[in-house]
């Protein structure tokens, strides 16, 4: 069973379907309790940093969320804006992340190469590591991004998968038990049916 | 970077998926649902599913069309036709769509590009402006799929619709809407450079060398399709296959 946390950032509902397709139970939840019984969880999200931090403290999911992480080191697959609250802080705003994994997030600057942001669309990904939640990932692999800040780890070797836009940004990491993609799984059809089928499998 | 984008476009109609000419004389296509999923199978990089009657009736039966193609179709949503505030763009994303399309609404009240925006981030905002040519150079905005005219300039509303939040622009010339003669390069165009959000080109397309016109000539960031797939004249497939040979970066599948 695989818990995906509801804290009211965008609709949680495509995960659902696409793990339901692959044939592994999950459920949505805004429940702490159900939360901290959790033995895998994505966190998932689309919308603004501090708007993200304020729902999951006001829904008192903060202190389950570190305690499942942090003490019970459980898989945990942040997409997107869960990604970027892994991070220590982002420069879309105030408040401080939930520090997973030491990287922060940062704006895209279009200057002067007619980039468009947000960067919307399909990209492809190069791999730094092969293994766990990038195992057996095509070559040609595709992902849907939608976003305006990016994540940059401080560590080189947290780094899982990189994509180019304008620049080399970080589109996936690992720390430990601690995943996040900044693309979604859910809407990149064969391919991010591959990596959530890794993270329920290999995660 | 990334691809350009090839979109299904689905028109509906209460539960059937139809094709227009000039987003008028409709004929019932069939299950939009077996299309999507079709479509899906085929490898779009997104589908648009647009009801082109709800603004006339103020109600849109889109939302269980939705449901229903969020279990098997796994690429972006975008959701249009009759979407008149915000608890509308909720109960859409709700079902399952990533993005909506408003036409008739924002035109009447723009202040609603930014109420979305700011509810729920510009990404999911598309602007959809469906624009008829009206001298050189000049498009007209049209209402209520193509019936109304609203006596604004097509490129000054791209450039204050993305003012005021939105993060994507479709732009459907009911000039060339099924008539198969391809799209219409120099309004894309117009449109394209006026802003720096993704446009995505609908209305026209006819043969492969019209969507290379678009994307080479017309900066298109996506390019729709509709009756030609419908009637299978063309598959995703063979598209991205002449797109990629014409050296344009497209997502293989």
């Amino acid at each position: 069973m695989i818990t995906i946390v509801d804290y009211n950032m965008g609709n949680s509902g495509s995960i659902r379907n696409m793990l339901k397709k692959l044939g592994f139970d999950s459920q949505i939840t805004s429940d702490p309790r159900r939360v901290a019984a959790a033995g895998k969880l994505i966190l998932p999200g689309v919308g603004a940093f501090d708007a993200g931090m304020e729902n999951l403290e006001r829904g008192g999911l903060i202190p389950v969320l570190n305690e499942r992480v942090l003490a019970a080191r459980i898989p945990v697959l942040g997409i997107c804006l869960g990604m970027h609250l892994m991070s220590r802080s982002s420069a879309e705003g105030e408040r401080q992340g939930l520090g997973w994994i030491d990287a922060e997030a940062v704006r895209f600057h279009p200057g002067g190469n007619a980039l468009k942001v947000p960067h919307m669309g399909w990209n492809g990904v190069t791999a730094m590591r092969s293994e766990t939640l990038v195992q057996d990932l095509p070559v040609d692999s595709r992902f849907y991004f939608v976003h305006s800040y990016f994540i940059r780890c401080r560590r080189e070797a947290d780094v899982l998968l990189t994509t180019s836009y304008g620049g080399v940004f970080h589109s996936a990491f690992q720390c430990d038990n601690v995943w996040g993609v900044q693309f979604h799984p859910e809407k990149s059809h064969k391919f991010g049916m591959r990596l959530l089928k890794n993270f329920a499998e290999r995660c | 970077m990334t691809s350009v984008r090839l979109i299904a476009r689905l028109d509906i109609k209460g539960p059937n998926l139809i094709k227009g000419v000039h987003l008028e004389g409709l004929r019932v296509m069939g299950d939009p649902q077996e299309h999507a999923r079709r479509y899906y199978e085929q490898g779009a990089d997104e589908l648009i599913y647009m009801d082109i009657v709800a603004s006339l009736y103020g109600r849109s039966k889109l939302t269980e069309i939705v449901r229903r193609a969020a279990h098997d179709v796994f690429v972006p949503m975008t959701v249009g036709g009759g979407i008149r505030n915000v608890d509308d763009v909720r109960d859409l994303l709700r079902a399952g769509a990533d993005k909506v399309a408003i036409n008739t609404a924002v035109v009447r009240r723009p202040e609603l590009i930014t109420e979305v925006a700011r509810r729920f981030g510009s990404q999911c905002m598309v602007l959809s402006i469906e624009a008829k040519r009206q001298a050189p150079g000049r498009w007209e905005v049209y209402t209520d799929c193509g019936r109304e005219r609203s006596g604004v300039d097509a490129l000054e509303w791209a450039r204050r619709g993305v003012d005021l939040g939105a993060g994507e622009i479709l732009v459907t010339s009911i000039d060339r809407e099924g008539t198969r003669s391809g799209f219409d390069i120099e309004l894309t165009r117009a449109v394209a450079t006026a802003v720096r959000v993704p446009v995505i080109a609908s209305g026209g397309y006819g043969e492969p060398k019209h969507l290379l016109e678009v994307i080479q000539d017309g900066a298109a960031d996506a390019v729709a399709f509709a009756d030609a797939l419908h009637y299978g004249r063309a598959a995703i497939g063979e598209l991205r296959e002449h797109a990629q040979r014409a050296g344009i970066n497209v997502r293989m599948t």
